[in-house]
C-alpha cells in the first residue's frame, strides 16, 4: 500500500549539530503514529521538515506515493499537512477567531473582511471541539491551556489529512487530555493520519497505533504500540538501561540553609511560593510552560519586583531590589536564553568570563589588566574543560555546551553561593549534556546551593536531590529526588490546577 | 475541553476596556481638559477662527501620523515620512510647474510617488531584512537629498496652477455653511482618517498589520506571505504621506525642498500620545488623530497665552514622556 506520507533518508544540519542523520518515517491514513525520543533526538526537526518550515539537506518526501518538496508552510498546507507547534505561536493582540483563521479570513470585495462570517466559522470549529469559547475573546487574556486549545482548533480548521501534534498535552489537565483524545479518535475515524509527539509514556499506550523512535538524530526502530512493552520503547529511546541513569544523591538534609524564600508573590504569575535550598543541594524545579518557575527565579534575582515575600540568604533576610543586590548577596542567575541574556556572543571567551567582575581586573587608573584576565580565563577553560582554540575565540563560534560553560565560569568568578540555572541544557547536544550535569554535581559537592529549572523531566529527575513542582504560579509540592519519584508523581502535581478543581466541583 | 461558561461573551464596554482603549480615552480626556483650560485662561482661544486655525495646523501632522501609525502597528518605525512628504511635494511641483501638466496629474503624482517610496522602504525592510529604523533613516536622507537635487535647492511655486492652493485652503464646507469655513485640508484629514481606520479594522491588509506586529513568525507559519503584506503596508503608508505632501505644498503654494526634517518626529509623537504601542500589535487611527490634535492645541494655546515658542517645544516633549509613562503604569498594573 502507499503511505499517506513517507520520508526517506532525511538529512538536516544546523551549525554545530547534525540534527537528522538519514531518518525515515511513514504515516498511514487513519492511524496515530507516535514519534518518540529524548529531547534533542530530532523529532521536532523532522516534523518541521514535513510541515515545510525547514528545508531538508537531503532525502525524499512522498505524499500519496508522489515525490513532493514542501518548501513553505503554505505548500505543506496545500498538501494537507497541518502542524500544532510545541511552543504556542498565537498572536496575543488578536481575537481567537482572528487567530484561528489567520491567512484565510472570509473576505468580501476589495479585501474587506467579513468579520461576522469569521466569527461564525470559528464558532463552528469550536463547537465541533466542544470548546465553549467566544470567538471574539482576546487570545492574550486566556490561560495557557485555552491557548493550546485555540491552537488545535486553528490546525483543524485547515481540514488536514495529516496532523502533526508536537506535545499537545504538555499544558493540559486530565479532563482536557481526555477531550483531546476524543477529538483525535474522531479524526482517525475520518481517515486523518496523526503524528503524535509526547514525552508522556502512558499516553502512547492510550492513543498510538505505531511508535517510531529517534535517538541523537538517527532512526532507531518502528514498533507496534499495542504489543511492545513500554520498557522496550524507553530502552530504544535512551539506548541504555534506565536503571543506571539516576545516581545516588548525597544526604544534604543537615547542611545549612543557603537560600530561603517565604511567601513570594507577584500578580498571577507567582503566588505564595515558599521553599529553601541547602548548601550542597541541587533543587530541581519542574512544571509546565507558564507555571511560573522562571518568574520565581527572576524575582529572587531581583530582575522583577515582588508584591510580597521574603528572601533569606544564609539565614539573614536580604532586601533584593535589583540583580545588583542579588549578586552582592551571592546569588547568580543563568538565564534560559543565554545567547540574548547571558553572553556577549561577539566578544571573546576571555572578555565574557571577566564581564561581570571587571572591577577586579581594573587598575586604579581605570585600565583593564588583560594579563590577569587571560590567566583567570585560561584557568577556567582548564577547570571546566571548555573546548576552545584560545581564550580570544569569539563565543559565538563555540558549541552550545561550551557556551554554557563560559556562562558558568562567569558566575563562578563572582563566587556566588547560590546559582540558579534556567534550562541549563536547552539547545545543547546530548553528549555535552552529561558534561554539564557532571559540572552541576561538582559545584554542589563544593558546597554551593544549586537551583535547576528544567522543562525536561528526565533532566530534573536525573539531577535533583529534591524536586519542587509548580502549577499556575503556585508551588504544588516538593518531592524527594531519586528513584522513589516517578514522572507520574511530578505530572500530577504539575497539573494540579485550581481551575481543574473548580471544574470538578461544577460537574 | 469542556470549559465552563465563565468566559461567556463579554459586554461591549468590558471589551473596549480590555483592548487598550484606555490610553485613547486618557488622550481624549487630556484633549478636553486642555481645551477647557485654555478657554478659561484666554477668551481669544475659543473663537471659531482660532479653532479652525488649530484644525488647519493639525492637518499635515495628522495625515503624517496616520501614515506612520500603520507602520508602527506592524512593529516597525518610519523616520522618512517628513522628507518623503517634501519629496512628493517637489515631484508635484515638477509635474505642475515645470511640465505644466493638469492639476489632477499633480495629485496622482504626489500619491504615486509616496506609494513608490513606501514600496522601497517596505522592500528594504521585508526582503533585505534591514531594520526599519535603519532602512527609513536611509530613505529619510536619500529623499531629502533628491528633493534638493531635483528642485535645484529652490522652492517651486504653483502660481501657474491657480486651483492648487484650493486643495488645502479652499473650503467646500464654507460654501455650504458660511458660518463654519472649515478648510478642505481639514476635510481631507478626516476623510483620510476615516478611510484608513476602515482599512485597518475591516480589511485583510489591516488585519495583517496587527498580526505582523503581534507575532510575525506565527503569521508566516500560518502560510501568509508576510513580506508582500509588509511591503503593501509601507506602500499604503507612503501613499498617505503623498497626500500630506499635497496638503503642505498647497498651503504654502509652493514646494519647499529644505522643509520636512523634524516632521517625522512630530508624527511619531502624535502616534505615541494616541496610545499606539511602539512594540507593535496595538494602536488606532483615532488615537493618532487625537494625539495630533493635542499637539496642535498645545502649540496654539501656549501661543495665545504668549508663551515663547522655545517653551512650547519643551512642553511638547514633556507631554510625550508623560503620555507614555501613563500607558506604562496602566499596563504594569494590569499585567
Amino acid at each position: 500500500m502507499t503511505f499517506l506520507v513517507e520520508m526517506r533518508g532525511i538529512e538536516k544540519r544546523f551549525p554545530g549539530v547534525h540534527a537528522l542523520k538519514g531518518v525515515q518515517f511513514d504515516l498511514r491514513a487513519g492511524e496515530v503514529h507516535a514519534l518518540m525520543g529524548e529531547n534533542g533526538a530530532g523529532k521536532s526537526t523532522l516534523m518541521k521538515i514535513m510541515a515545510g518550515i525547514y528545508t531538508p539537506d537531503g532525502g525524499e518526501i512522498f505524499v500519496d506515493g508522489a515525490a513532493v518538496t514542501p518548501d513553505s508552510p503554505r505548500a505543506a498546507q496545500d498538501l494537507g499537512i497541518g502542524i500544532i507547534h510545541q511552543e504556542l505561536s498565537l498572536m496575543n493582540d488578536l481575537t481567537a477567531a482572528q487567530n484561528v483563521l489567520i491567512g484565510r479570513e472570509p473576505r468580501r470585495s476589495f479585501g474587506r473582511l467579513d468579520e461576522a462570517a469569521l466569527n461564525r466559522q470559528t464558532a463552528e470549529i469550536f463547537a465541533s471541539l466542544s470548546l465553549a469559547l467566544d470567538p471574539r475573546t482576546m487570545v492574550g487574556t486566556q490561560t495557557i491551556a485555552r491557548q493550546q486549545l485555540i491552537e488545535i482548533a486553528k490546525a483543524l480548521s485547515y481540514n488536514p489529512r495529516v496532523l502533526v501534534m508536537d506535545e499537545p498535552t504538555a499544558a493540559l489537565n486530565d479532563a482536557e487530555i481526555a477531550e483531546l483524545f476524543a477529538v483525535i479518535n474522531k479524526l482517525k475515524a475520518d481517515g486523518v493520519g496523526i503524528v503524535y509527539i509526547s514525552h508522556r509514556m502512558d499516553e502512547i499506550k492510550r492513543i498510538a497505533d505505531r511508535v517510531t523512535v529517534l535517538r541523537d538524530g538517527a532512526y532507531i526502530d518502528t514498533v507496534d504500540a499495542a504489543t511492545t512493552p513500554l520498557d522496550k520503547i524507553i530502552q530504544l529511546m535512551v539506548g541504555r538501561d534506565l536503571a543506571h541513569v539516576i545516581p545516588d544523591f548525597p544526604d544534604t538534609s543537615r547542611n545549612a540553609v543557603a537560600l530561603e524564600v517565604r511567601n513570594l508573590s507577584r500578580g498571577r504569575d507567582v503566588r505564595g511560593v515558599s521553599f529553601d535550598v541547602r548548601k550542597g543541594e541541587i533543587l530541581g524545579f519542574a512544571g509546565l510552560m507558564g507555571a511560573g518557575r522562571t518568574e520565581v527565579a527572576r524575582i529572587i534575582f531581583g530582575a522583577d519586583k515582588r508584591d510580597a515575600g521574603e528572601i533569606l540568604v544564609g539565614g539573614q533576610p536580604v532586601d533584593i531590589r535589583s540583580p545588583c543586590d542579588a549578586v552582592a548577596a551571592g546569588i547568580g542567575y543563568l538565564s534560559e536564553d543565554r545567547k540574548h541574556l547571558g553572553l556577549a556572543v561577539d566578544m571573546s571567551v576571555r572578555a565574557n568570563i571577566a564581564m561581570s567582575s571587571l572591577s577586579t581586573f581594573t587598575s586604579k587608573a581605570g585600565i583593564l589588566n588583560e594579563a590577569a584576565m587571560q590567566k583567570t580565563a585560561l584557568s577556567y577553560i582548564d577547570k571546566l574543560r571548555i573546548r576552545t582554540p584560545s581564550d580570544l575565540q569569539d563565543v559565538r563560534l563555540l558549541s552550545g555546551g561550551n557556551q554554557q560553560k563560559v556562562v558558568i565560569a562567569k558566575w563562578l568568578l563572582r563566587d556566588c553561593d547560590v546559582l540558579i540555572f534556567d534550562e541549563p541544557t536547552r539547545g545543547i547536544d546530548v553528549g555535552a549534556k552529561s558534561e554539564i550535569y557532571a559540572l552541576l554535581e561538582e559545584l554542589a559537592a563544593q558546597g554551593r546551593a544549586i537551583i535547576v529549572i528544567s522543562s525536561e523531566l528526565p533532566e530534573v529527575m536525573r539531577l535533583s536531590h529534591r524536586i519542587a513542582v509548580m502549577c499556575e504560579g503556585r508551588l504544588t509540592g516538593i518531592l524527594p529526588g531519586g528513584a522513589g519519584t516517578s514522572q507520574q508523581d511530578i505530572m500530577t502535581l504539575a497539573t494540579q490546577r485550581e481551575s481543574a478543581v473548580v471544574e470538578a466541583e461544577d460537574a | 475541553m469542556s470549559i465552563s461558561t465563565q468566559d461567556a461573551p463579554k459586554s461591549v464596554a468590558a471589551r473596549m476596556i480590555a483592548t487598550g482603549t484606555h490610553q485613547r480615552v486618557l488622550a481624549f480626556a487630556s484633549l478636553i481638559i486642555l481645551l477647557i483650560g485654555f478657554s478659561i485662561a484666554s477668551p481669544n482661544f475659543m473663537q471659531t477662527s482660532n479653532m479652525i486655525a488649530i484644525l488647519q495646523a493639525t492637518s499635515v501632522n495628522g495625515v503624517l501620523a496616520i501614515a506612520v501609525t500603520l507602520v508602527i502597528i506592524t512593529g516597525g518605525i518610519d523616520l522618512s515620512v517628513g522628507t518623503m512628504m517634501t519629496f512628493c511635494a517637489v515631484i508635484t511641483g515638477v509635474v505642475l510647474t515645470y511640465a505644466g501638466l493638469p492639476l489632477w496629474l499633480g495629485v496622482i503624482a504626489a500619491i504615486a510617488t509616496g506609494a513608490g517610496c513606501g514600496l522601497c522602504s517596505g522592500t528594504f525592510v521585508a526582503k533585505m531584512k534591514i531594520p526599519p529604523f535603519i532602512a527609513t533613516l536611509g530613505m529619510m536622507l536619500i529623499l531629502k537629498g533628491l528633493s534638493l537635487v531635483i528642485s535645484g535647492t529652490r522652492p517651486i511655486y504653483f502660481n501657474d496652477t491657480p486651483g492648487f492652493s484650493e486643495i488645502s485652503r479652499g473650503s467646500l464646507i464654507g460654501q455650504i455653511f458660511p458660518a463654519v469655513p472649515i478648510p478642505n485640508g481639514v476635510l481631507i484629514l478626516f476623510v483620510v482618517a476615516g478611510v484608513t481606520a476602515y482599512i485597518l479594522n475591516r480589511t485583510v491588509l489591516g488585519r495583517y498589520c496587527f498580526a505582523l506586529g503581534s507575532n510575525e513568525e506565527s503569521v508566516r507559519l500560518s502560510g501568509v506571505n508576510t513580506d508582500r503584506w509588509k511591503i503593501a503596508i509601507y506602500a499604503l503608508s507612503g501613499a498617505i504621506v503623498g497626500i500630506a505632501g499635497l496638503l503642505i505644498a498647497s498651503r504654502l503654494n509652493s514646494a519647499q525642498p529644505a522643509l520636512g526634517l523634524g516632521y517625522e518626529l512630530e508624527a511619531i509623537a502624535a502616534v505615541v500620545i494616541g496610545g499606539t504601542s511602539l512594540s507593535g500589535g496595538r494602536g488606532s487611527i483615532l488615537g493618532s488623530l487625537i494625539g495630533a490634535l493635542i499637539m496642535a492645541v498645545l502649540t496654539n494655546g501656549l501661543r495665545v497665552l504668549s508663551v515663547a515658542q522655545e517653551w512650547q517645544t519643551v512642553v511638547t516633549g514633556a507631554i510625550i514622556i508623560l503620555a507614555v509613562y501613563a500607558d506604562m503604569l496602566r499596563r504594569r498594573r494590569s499585567a
